[in-house]
């Protein structure tokens, strides 16, 4: 019986004459030709080549990498790099490459290239752009970052898809041409932004992955790449839509694998407004949030209710010891009251003759977001709260932070945009706030405390500064936490050995194999 | 000689027409992703690097990159000077060069357009052609009410259905993607069933009044048999609405090739249109607008130019 994967496979080589046309073909498709294919589905395009805007795929489909790279816990591992070390004044880190690396072009891997390929990321919007670097040098076959202040995240930094390193052959003046990488695998060919083929790179230093080649598709809707999963057309989906779910777990094709990732639905508040300067206000609409009832009926997962900022899979920053947030309307309504403000028209609490009333600003780049701020107002309406919602574009958050428009916003942030959440809150939770984090709000203590992290490598002091950092965001609430994220993943049961990166650094193919 | 002057004059209206179409597309398109809400540096920021690395200082640098804060006629201005060199400009979010990358897609979009126009073609014209030759049997009662059923269901909702029952439940043909041949049939029979409920109704309607006319009568009188005086006085006198309609049903295929392309992941140049409207991308909006206009202007005259073919009094 011919299975239709066989078929596919049969039919690779006619497949990549027949979109010769629109296809950047990048030299030589023919190894591995015949060999089942791997294919990979998520919701994301490929918009252009550069490392700041598709990084992510290539190396996540570990065609590009990175100087290091993170284990589950976000604890650096070595990937370019073998080996980092830090000199005595904090100040200089030193990243030894792997000897024996080759780009995807076949030149050596030079410390010169990968300095120079950093020093450009660190010029563009980025993570890099945001570390205290001074300069990136080459020195032998180490590359050394000089920072201007201790800064204990680098290993966290250098992680991050925007620094992945390609050969100088891929560039063409400040262009990028191709994607000459380091990893496994090299790009067959590419129909963007939709999608890449990759196959086994023969150059590749480390043991060969057993999976010879693999295909990557971008599927924007929910819907497709849930029937993608359903029907066996791909081995690996990724971002199945909530509704999508429980049918693929009756699927005996399929195994869905659920994963907490350090990801939090949360709301912005401007705490500068007369609304929410007091803790206690911004407490009380905490404890007017039904959250369990949101995440059980909106996101179907109960466990996504958030009780604090962090999500118990970010072991490091969860405090199980803090009281978790819970809904209780008397004591919103106590606490309103406290602040002098009195049912008045229509049940909406009004002081001096001014109503409790304001506009939380949204986007549907995620689309549960609109449904859950629709939820939340009708909740808020019964401590007396009128919130209106705006559906906006994302950028509408950080112009609204910056030009002090914004009242309150709902969006997801990702803790984990280099793999040390330091990084993340440095940006959200400074002396100035951040775009995506406080707004008219901050703590000098909190501020201190980021700094003692930022320069310290005791393990068990810098524990307990993670944990009063928590503490402090848990008690001031310049943020209210919403929900947890849950990332589900289908993967084929023709597939072995595969498990899910909660930091969504890689999507681990190279280690997956066949079932027989 | 005598013949040809209306056919260029035919042509030569189609040419103004089309430069007409650039320069209102052109500017029309500008100035709606213009007047849209919301900054422009965040949304273009936005789509380049993603939401969660965008604050300010990435929107500022944008701004500064693109020169947005020059006057809008400037801006206007230099994109029809670019026309001008057949230059379409740089895509404001990925870097690539826009006519390269519409050119791209436009290939898989043509692709898709004309495995659907074929497909609805074998669904709707022979259909339409025997509720036609047997107006107001049940099979003509039948196929009416099949083609109501299929256009009113938007075409998200007939693809969604289709690739339930065919990828999910029959696992005949993928869902998505992008390459294989069989990818294209999907999505193109999405498409197909819409087109076909429309056409084999013009069909049925031209073949009916063929049927009943004068001129048919008479053939059957003088001994026809009804597939004979079909073929020979029937199909050509039909085929002048139906072909006029075909034409029209290109703005069905453009409006449902948006919504199609997205759903099977289909890289094509209403899905490119979708993206760069939500990331601001004018030079992308402007120029995707543009050429799906162009692509309107080379139907009508190909639709002209058939008709012409067909119809003898128009060369008379």
């Amino acid at each position: 019986m011919l299975h239709r994967r066989d078929f596919l496979a049969g039919l690779a080589g006619l497949a990549a004459l027949g979109h010769g046309r629109g296809a950047l073909a990048q030299a030589g498709t023919s190894a591995g030709a015949g060999a089942a294919i791997f294919r990979v589905v998520t919701p994301y395009e490929i918009n252009g080549l550069d490392p700041v805007r598709s990084g992510f795929v290539f190396t996540r489909l570990q065609i590009a990498e990175t100087l290091l790279g993170a284990d589950d816990g976000g604890r650096p591992v070595p990937q370019l790099a073998t080996a980092w070390s830090l000199s005595e004044d904090r100040l200089r880190w030193r990243f030894t490459l792997r000897p024996a690396a080759r780009f995807h072009d076949g030149t050596p891997v030079t410390a010169t290239a990968v300095a120079a390929c950093l020093e450009r990321a660190r010029a563009l919007p980025g993570v890099l752009i945001n570390a205290p670097i001074a300069r990136i040098t080459a020195e032998e076959d180490t590359v050394v970052i000089q920072t201007t202040r201790p800064f204990a995240s680098m290993p966290a930094f250098v992680a991050h898809s925007s620094t992945m390193i390609l050969a100088p052959a891929a560039f063409e003046g400040e262009t990028v041409r191709a994607i000459l990488g380091t990893g496994p695998y090299r790009v067959a060919e590419m129909v963007l932004p939709q999608r890449v083929d990759a196959v086994r790179f023969e150059g590749w230093d480390g043991p060969a992955p057993a999976v010879e080649r693999l295909s990557y598709l971008a599927a924007g809707r929910g819907e497709t790449r849930g029937t993608m999963a359903e029907s066996g057309q791909a081995e690996m989906v990724c971002q199945l839509a909530p509704e999508t779910v429980d049918r693929l777990r009756r699927n005996p094709r399929v195994q869905v694998v659920v994963q907490a990732i350090p990801r939090t639905r949360l709301i912005k508040l401007n705490c500068g407004s007369p609304l929410f300067s007091d803790a206690r206000a911004r407490r009380a609409l905490s404890l007017a949030l039904d959250r369990a009832g949101m995440a059980r009926a909106l996101l179907r997962s109960a466990p996504s209710a958030a009780t604090q900022l962090f999500p118990a899979s970010m072991a490091e920053w969860h405090v199980p010891s803090l009281a978790p947030l819970e809904r209780n309307l008397e004591e919103a309504r106590r606490l309103l009251g406290e602040l002098g403000w009195q049912p008045g028209a229509e049940g909406i609490l009004a002081r001096e003759g001014r109503p409790f009333r304001f506009t939380l600003r949204t986007f549907s780049d995620r689309p549960e977001l609109p449904v859950l701020a629709t939820a939340m107002q009708s909740q808020l309406r019964e401590i007396g709260v009128d919130m209106q919602i705006a559906i906006v574009n994302s950028g509408e958050i950080p112009a609204g932070h910056q030009d002090g428009t914004l009242e309150a916003a709902l969006l997801a942030r990702n803790f984990a945009l280099v793999p040390d959440p330091l990084g993340t809150l440095l940006l959200d939770f400074g002396p100035k706030g951040g775009d995506w984090g406080a707004m008219n709000w901050s703590s000098p203590e909190l501020v201190a405390v980021m700094e003692k992290l930022g320069g310290t490598a005791d393990p068990a002091e810098r524990a307990a500064l993670r944990g009063r950092a928590a503490t402090i965001l848990h008690e001031e609430m310049p943020v209210i936490p919403v929900s947890w994220f849950d990332q589900s993943t289908a993967i084929s049961r023709r597939v072995a050995h595969l498990t899910v990166d909660p930091l969504e650094l890689s999507y681990r193919i190279a280690g997956a194999r066949w079932a027989s | 000689m005598r013949a040809l002057s209306p056919l260029l004059r035919l042509l030569g209206g189609r040419l103004a027409q089309a430069g007409l179409v650039a320069l209102l597309v052109g500017s029309a398109c500008f100035l709606m992703v213009r007047t849209l809400p919301g900054d422009m540096a965040y949304r273009i920021a936005a789509s380049r690097y993603g939401y969660d690395l965008v604050d300010t200082a990435a929107a500022r640098a944008v701004h500064a990159e693109l020169g947005l804060d020059r006057p809008w006629y400037v801006q206007l201005a230099g994109w029809f000077g670019d026309l001008a060199r057949l230059d379409l400009g740089t895509s404001l979010a990925s870097g690539e060069k826009v006519l390269e990358k519409l050119g791209i897609e436009l290939g898989h979009t043509l692709l898709l357009a004309g495995v659907a126009l074929a497909l609805s073609a074998l669904i709707g014209l022979p259909l339409g052609a025997l509720a036609g030759l047997r107006a107001g049997s049940a099979l003509d009662r039948a196929a009416l009410v099949g083609a109501a059923a299929l256009r009113a269901v938007p075409s998200f909702v007939l693809g969604v259905g289709l690739m339930i029952l065919l990828a999910a439940e029959w696992n005949l043909l993928p869902a998505g993607g992008v390459g294989e041949w069989e990818e294209v049939i999907l999505p193109a029979l999405t498409l197909a069933l819409g087109l076909a409920a429309a056409s084999s109704r013009v069909t049925r309607d031209a073949v009916a009044a063929v049927v009943a006319s004068p001129f048919f009568g008479f053939a059957r009188a003088k001994g026809l048999g009804d597939g004979l005086a079909f073929r020979r006085h029937g199909v050509r006198n039909a085929a002048i609405p139906v072909v006029s309609y075909l034409t029209l049903q290109m703005v069905l295929l453009v409006e449902g090739v948006v919504v199609v392309e997205a759903l099977f992941a289909w890289p094509g140049i209403g899905h490119a249109l979708v993206h760069a409207v939500l990331g601001r991308d004018i030079p992308v909006v402007q120029g995707a607008a543009l050429v799906m206009g162009l692509l309107f202007v080379l139907l009508n005259t190909a639709a002209d130019l058939a008709c012409w073919s067909l119809d003898p009094r128009r060369r008379a």
